[in-house]
């Protein structure tokens, strides 16, 4: 029996997290995340006007039904990034942030300086905050211990649809983790989501790979299935063939 | 260092004829590379390349919906002045013609800001000629005091300045700079830019190199299409794109097109770019570029303009009036425009379009909260 997805006291069914970033039209999104089965939805505050109800993103997302998680998607640096929180908790969102600290418009890696300044601020502030790092397992530490909701390592550069590129630093992130490992950007096709979750990573977060797709809808519902599977091995004992299944000791055992 | 000295590492001349040299097989190397480096885009310039346009404009297509999603940006441009003290041989507000000119007051600016802003934009793009005295540092600072809390993005294509001065511009919320080289030839630059401050080639071509030492987020790029040789321009754009975003790796650079179109009475085209010429440009660069935001204006005609769409473009202006005061007084001003407007259409009827071809219009894509 699996446990759920429980994300700073919150329990969630789906270990799918989408973005909303890409659509053609919020119908097209609107229909993608319903298939997706997923309950948390992520919305770029730059995108998005938070004061205005016929918003088209924010009015497809019912928030009866989805976690609105803002994120700070083009924040070049802490300031920015803390500055885009605070607006969209002032305009009545939730206060929980998906933190993103992006300087480079290329590749958009996330700046680990700025993001864990960034996290500080807001943690002290009471948010909750999921921030977006690249697979570095001392830097998923540090954000632990400043009290983070999780830790969201790149597969691959966002959009890149390159799957898991960082598969050993990840390795190291979930052997480590007291918090959710959700493996954030670059989850190309179904059978990357299912590779993250097979690894033991608590949940994924896609959006490219569902925006772009012939048609999202399907793509999403595929995405779903592939979670399921990844998350069904793992617990079938896949995350345990590794380093704790080698405990036999065939050279030593006649000493006990 | 600046694009300079880069620049003065290469010759215009040899590079002509290495472009002009190169055969099919070339091309489908180039096309063949898993990533594409310079010698790889040289190729994809060549008359060869011609026979691989569909392909080329499969892979742009591609490579842009990855990179960009569904999604068309669209923005406004707001003509705030057409005085200029420049001399340059294709442009209507050429100081030597004998024109109405005209700059807005802020209160008129405002207007104008207001009515863009009902249309539905919330990205503007400020547009002046080269006159400091009249549309000075603090001209456009105050018109920025105004337009901000309209608009969250604030765009400038205005008489090259100063680091310190586009710090103060900055800080007023203007976080995108334009600047056209025109052409990236020196000598035919010389031939062209006959009067004013702009005959200093150096002077405009390190002006995005001030803009990015100075902090602007967009910095924008282009060639004006027809002075020269484009398959040498366009080399030289991806050359200064690849420069700009490796020395102001903050920055997001994009490259515009702009055309010069043959018209009766108007200057001429040296090297007319027929739209087969511009698509192969256009895809050319984003097989090279991937990274790179594509914006096309009305200067297109709407047919065209639609066709671009899906082979790379990723900004558009829509509605545009290039004389100041042209949206709240269409017949009202005599103030001359820049250039003919080649798409009519509202700004809502081309986000219809958009929709059709099963893109989303975005009409922000920013926050003021980024910097204040």
């Amino acid at each position: 029996m699996d446990e759920p997805l429980v994300i700073a006291g919150r329990t969630f069914r789906s270990r799918l997290l989408i973005g909303t970033g890409k659509f053609a039209s919020a119908e097209v999104m609107k229909k993608a995340i319903e298939a997706s089965g997923a309950e948390i939805v992520t919305v770029a505050l730059r995108r998005v006007n938070l004061d205005d109800p016929r918003d088209t993103i924010l009015s497809a997302i019912d928030p009866a039904k989805y976690l609105l998680l803002p994120n700070t998607s083009g924040a070049r640096d802490a300031n920015e990034a803390v500055r885009l929180a605070r607006l969209a908790r002032a305009a009545g969102c939730e206060p929980w942030i998906k933190l993103e600290v992006t300087p480079d418009p290329r590749y958009l890696l996330p700046d680990p300086v700025e993001t864990l300044k960034a996290a500080e601020i807001l943690i002290k502030d009471g948010f909750i905050v999921l921030p977006y790092i690249h697979a570095d397992p001392i830097l998923a530490k540090r954000l632990e211990d400043i009290g983070t909701a999780t830790v969201m390592p790149l597969g691959s550069p966002i959009g890149s649809n390159r799957g898991i590129r960082t598969r050993d630093a990840i390795e190291i992130i979930i052997d480590g983790a007291n918090v959710p490992v959700i493996v954030d950007a670059g989850l190309g096709a179904p059978s990357h989501a299912a590779e993250a979750l097979e690894m033991g990573a608590d949940g994924v977060l896609i959006n490219t790979a569902i925006a772009v797709a012939g048609d999202p809808a399907a793509m999403a519902a595929s995405f779903k299935k592939g979670v399921e599977a990844g998350r069904e091995a793992y617990l079938a004992g896949l995350g345990r063939a590794r380093k704790e299944a080698e405990a036999s000791s065939p050279l030593t055992g006649f000493l006990r | 260092m600046s694009f300079y000295d880069e620049i003065r590492r290469t010759n215009w001349t040899e590079i002509e004829r290495e472009i002009e040299n190169r055969t099919a097989a070339d091309v489908e190397s180039a096309l063949g590379a898993a990533a594409l480096n310079f010698d790889h885009f040289l190729s994809l310039l060549c008359p060869a390349a011609e026979g691989y346009l569909e392909e080329m404009a499969q892979r742009a297509h591609l490579l842009t919906r990855q990179r960009f999603g569904r999604t068309i940006s669209l923005f406004a441009p707001l003509y705030l002045s057409n005085f200029c003290t420049n001399r340059c041989a294709y442009c209507g507000f050429n100081s030597g013609n004998q024109i109405e000119r005209l700059a807005l007051t802020p209160q008129q600016a405002l207007e104008e800001g207001e009515f863009i802003h009902r249309l539905g934009f919330r990205n503007i793009l400020l547009l002046t000629g080269e006159a400091p005295k009249i549309a000075s540092v603090d001209y456009l600072a105050g018109i920025c005091d105004l337009l901000r809390p309209l608009f969250p993005s604030i765009g400038a294509e205005i008489y090259p300045m100063s680091v310190e001065e586009y710090r103060t511009l900055i800080a007023q919320g203007v976080d995108g700079l334009t600047v056209f080289q025109e052409t990236y030839s020196e000598e035919l630059y010389g031939r062209f830019h006959l009067g004013g401050k702009k005959r200093n080639y150096r002077w405009r071509l390190e002006t995005p190199d001030r803009g990015g030492e100075a902090g602007f987020r967009r910095i924008g790029l282009g060639a004006l299409l027809g002075l020269a040789n484009w398959r040498v321009e366009g080399f030289y754009m991806g050359l200064h794109a690849m420069y700009l975003m490796r020395k102001y790796w903050k920055s997001q650079v994009f490259i515009s097109f702009p055309r010069l179109r043959p018209a009766a009475g108007a200057f001429q085209p040296l090297h007319p770019v027929s739209d087969l010429n511009l698509v192969q440009l256009l895809t050319a660069l984003r097989l090279f570029l991937p990274d790179t935001g594509f914006t096309l204006s009305t200067r297109e005609p709407s047919e065209l303009r639609d066709h671009l769409i899906p082979l790379g473009i990723t900004s558009m202006s829509a509605g545009s009036k290039t004389d100041p005061g042209g949206y709240t007084h269409p017949q009202g001003t005599e103030a001359e425009a820049q250039f003919e407007i080649a798409d009519d259409r509202t700004p809502e009827t081309v986000a219809d379009v958009i929709r059709q071809m099963g893109y989303e219009p975005v009409w922000k894509d920013w926050d003021e909260a980024f910097l204040k």
